[in-house]
Formats: C-alpha cells, structure tokens, sequence
C-alpha cells in the first residue's frame, strides 16, 4: 500500500487541532473545488483534499491513520501486524488497495457488520467524466472509449480502484458543455441499493473552419470585392458536406448569411443553423492586367468610404 | 457493461424529471429539494402545476448543489446563493463564447 501524508496534504502539523483541520481544508476546497475552481488540475486537488480531511476530521479514523506510522509519501509500506483487528476484520490483504478506501471500507464494513443485522440499502456510486470528441463526431453521433479508474468492493467487502474501460455510444444532439446521463453505468449498488449513473461532459474540440455556439455554426466566408458587389454563387462546406449558397449582390463585410437547419443536430430531433459571415478580401499577388481594371474603377467610381467622417467633423464645431 | 442495453439520455430542457425522480437521482430529500425551489435555486417548469415537473438541467444545479453542501458544510441558503451566483457565471460565459463564435478570425487566405 502506498502512503499518503494527510498532514502535508492539508499543510497542517500532526498536533493540529480539529479546529485547525478544518479551517485548513476550508482554504484548499475554496481553492480546488470543481464547481468554484477554474484550475484544469483542481478536481484531482481537491479529491486529495477532501480525502485527507475525511480521515483526520474523524478521530477515529485519524487514530487510526496515526497508528499506521509515518512514511514518506508514496512509500510502499504494511500497516503494523495487529492493525485493522479493533475493526472487527482481521484478513485484510493490503497488496493494491488505497488508503482512502481502507479508511472507507472501515466504515462501511462496520455499517454492514455481521449477518442478520439490518443491512442498509447503499445505492452504487455515480461516475462522472469528460469525452473530448470532434465536431464531425458529434453531428453524427459516436461512441467512444473511456478510460476510468472506479472504486469497486471485492469478496471481502474491501474497496479496491480498478481501471475500467467504458464503451459509450454519444448520440447526435451533442455540443460543447452538454451533459448525458447513462442510468445504471455507474458503480453496482450494495444490498439491492440501485446502481449508480455515469454523467458524461461534450467537451468538443475545435475544428479549424467552424466555430460553436450552442448548436449553431459559425463560418468566415472569404469573398473577392466583385463578388461581394455584384453576388455570386459559391460553394460552402457543411458537416453535411458542401452546398451552394447564394451571395446576395452588395454584401457587406460582417454580414451573416444564414444557412438554415446546417448546423449541429439537436436532441429534441431539431438543428441549429449554420451562419457565414462575409469577409472581404483582396488578392494577395495581382496581376499587372488586375492593377489596371482596379484603376478604371478608382477613375470611375465617385464611392467615399470616408464620407462620413467630414460629416463627423464638421457637426463638431 | 454492455453498451447496447444502456439508455443514454441528454440532460436539457426536453427530458423531464418529477420530484422524486431527481431526489433519487441527485441524492437529496424530497424535503431538501423543496427548500432550494422555496430559495429559489431550482425552478420547476411551471411552479403552479401540480405535482411538479423540472427540466433535465435542473439535475445537474441540483447534483452540484449536493456537492458543495457537503463539500463546504453550507445550509441551504448558502447554497442557493452560491447556485444562483454560478448560474450567472454560466450565463454570462455561454454569452461569452457565442460573442466569440460570431467574431471573425484574422484570415490568410491568398
């Protein structure tokens, strides 16, 4: 068994006082807790966090954490021989087994202790987890493979983490953020307790062309000037494939033509749309025969693109 | 672990949820989720109907409200406060991001 220092973890002394326990703890949670925390790697902080301080908060546990010895941490260690006895179990083989789930399965063991006495009804343990998947996978749906480390109770009622590989097939209506709920896929209830539920997080990676909100799309289409006056017909990829999209004549730059019911499907059977936004752009290398059609329309043009700022001006005075 | 018998549902607005169900689900009393409704943390569809029905999403509010309770060792206001609060987060972050969407990119096209 691997050793964790509870003590470090919470930076608290070995003398620490409940008190101080838990005004430590309060700190870190405050810090790392998923749901407050916008650091990437809070959650795994602060599952040690609170581990730490679900043992040392207990004084029996914490006695019982003391009795254990200090190691360094990570040390490979076995608890003294007689440890685990006052427990009421005395066959604990300690070979892989986590130290937070030693101090869980004391608990639970103790809760489910001897025949006959009623045994409650524990449903299993929800799992939750985030599957990175591609744009194009989430319009057609997908599955994937997820690898997940579960907490589960061998013959002896011990707790033991186990990889687990989990299949599970997204159907289409995902987008960035969204949640799925897979009933019965989380850990095994104990007792004829229902099985926990795996919570599955969309986190969609970014695709070089579209970009996402909700479940519409977002495009830049690039148009030269002339097309961009006089219109045109051009050709515009989906994750449909492409299609042809009308360019009405004199469209401005940032203007959105919308593409309906082209972007992500939704759960409820429906589609967001997709939105190209025009951007005007110039060759650019041109030509010695382009340079000079450009001049005929500068020569022929009475066009201000600045009119506005004289008018500004003068309104200023 | 059979992929194929597992029904996976998408937590929005569509999948609807009665007060038991999400106790169940989420782990807190009919009682408790009747309080955080009363503070305003959680919102049935039509609060006048009844029984009451809630939103998929509401799961998800309720299973973090769950989780910080025990997690901070707070009373039901301060979570209500706290969920309110994320909530806004949230709203103003999804406001964020279609702003992004919407903002063209430098370009290199040639």
């Amino acid at each position: 068994m691997k050793y964790k220092d509870y003590y470090r973890i919470l930076g608290v002394a070995r003398s620490a006082t409940v008190e101080d326990i838990k005004k430590a703890y309060r700190k870190l949670a405050h810090k790392y807790h998923p749901d407050v925390s916008k650091d990437p790697e809070g959650e795994e902080k602060f599952k040690e966090v609170a581990e730490a301080y679900e043992t040392l908060k207990n004084p029996e546990k914490r006695a019982a954490y003391d009795q254990l010895g200090s190691y360094q941490p990570g040390q490979d260690f076995q608890p003294p021989p007689d440890w685990g006895k006052q427990f009421g179990d005395s066959h604990f083989s300690f070979e892989d087994v986590d130290l937070a789930d030693l101090f869980a399965g004391l608990a639970a063991g103790r809760h489910r202790a001897g025949p006959g006495t009623g045994q409650i009804r524990m449903p299993g343990q929800d799992y939750e987890v985030t599957a990175d998947i591609s744009l194009e996978e989430a319009y057609r749906g997908t599955e994937v493979e997820l690898n997940l480390t579960v907490p589960e109770y061998d013959a002896k009622g011990l707790l033991h983490r186990v990889p687990r590989i989990f299949k599970v097939r997204i159907p289409k209506g995902a987008t960035d953020g969204q949640r799925l709920r897979l009933a019965g896929r989380g850990g095994k209830g104990l007792n004829g307790g229902r099985d926990g539920d795996l919570y599955l997080t969309v986190a969609l990676r970014p695709h070089p062309l579209f970009r996402v909100s909700g479940h519409d799309l977002y495009l830049d289409l690039p148009l030269a000037p002339w097309e961009a006056v006089l219109g045109a017909t051009v050709e515009v990829p989906t994750l449909g494939g492409p299609v042809r999209l009308k360019v009405p004549p004199n469209t401005r730059a940032g203007q959105q033509l919308r593409l309906s019911r082209r972007g992500l499907p939704k759960p409820n059977g429906k589609e967001g749309d997709l939105f190209a936004i025009a951007q005007v752009v110039i060759p650019a290398a041109t030509s010695e025969r382009e340079r000079e059609l450009f001049r005929q329309l500068a020569e022929g043009s009475t066009f201000n693109p600045r009119g506005r700022f004289q008018q500004e001006v003068k309104s200023e005075r | 672990m059979n992929a194929e018998h597992t029904e996976a549902v998408w937590l929005t607005e569509d999948h609807e949820l009665s007060l038991a169900e999400l106790a169940e689900l989420s782990g807190l009393s009919e009682a408790e989720l009747r309080e955080l409704v009363d503070y305003g943390a959680v919102a049935p569809i039509d609060p006048d109907s009844s029984p009451w029905v809630f939103s998929g999403k509401c799961l998800l509010t309720i299973r973090t409200a769950c989780r910080l309770r025990i997690s901070f060792d707070l009373e039901p206001h301060g979570v209500a406060l706290i969920l309110s609060l994320l909530d806004r987060i949230q709203e103003l972050e999804a406001q964020l991001a279609a702003l992004r969407a919407q903002l063209p990119h430098p370009t290199r096209y040639s």
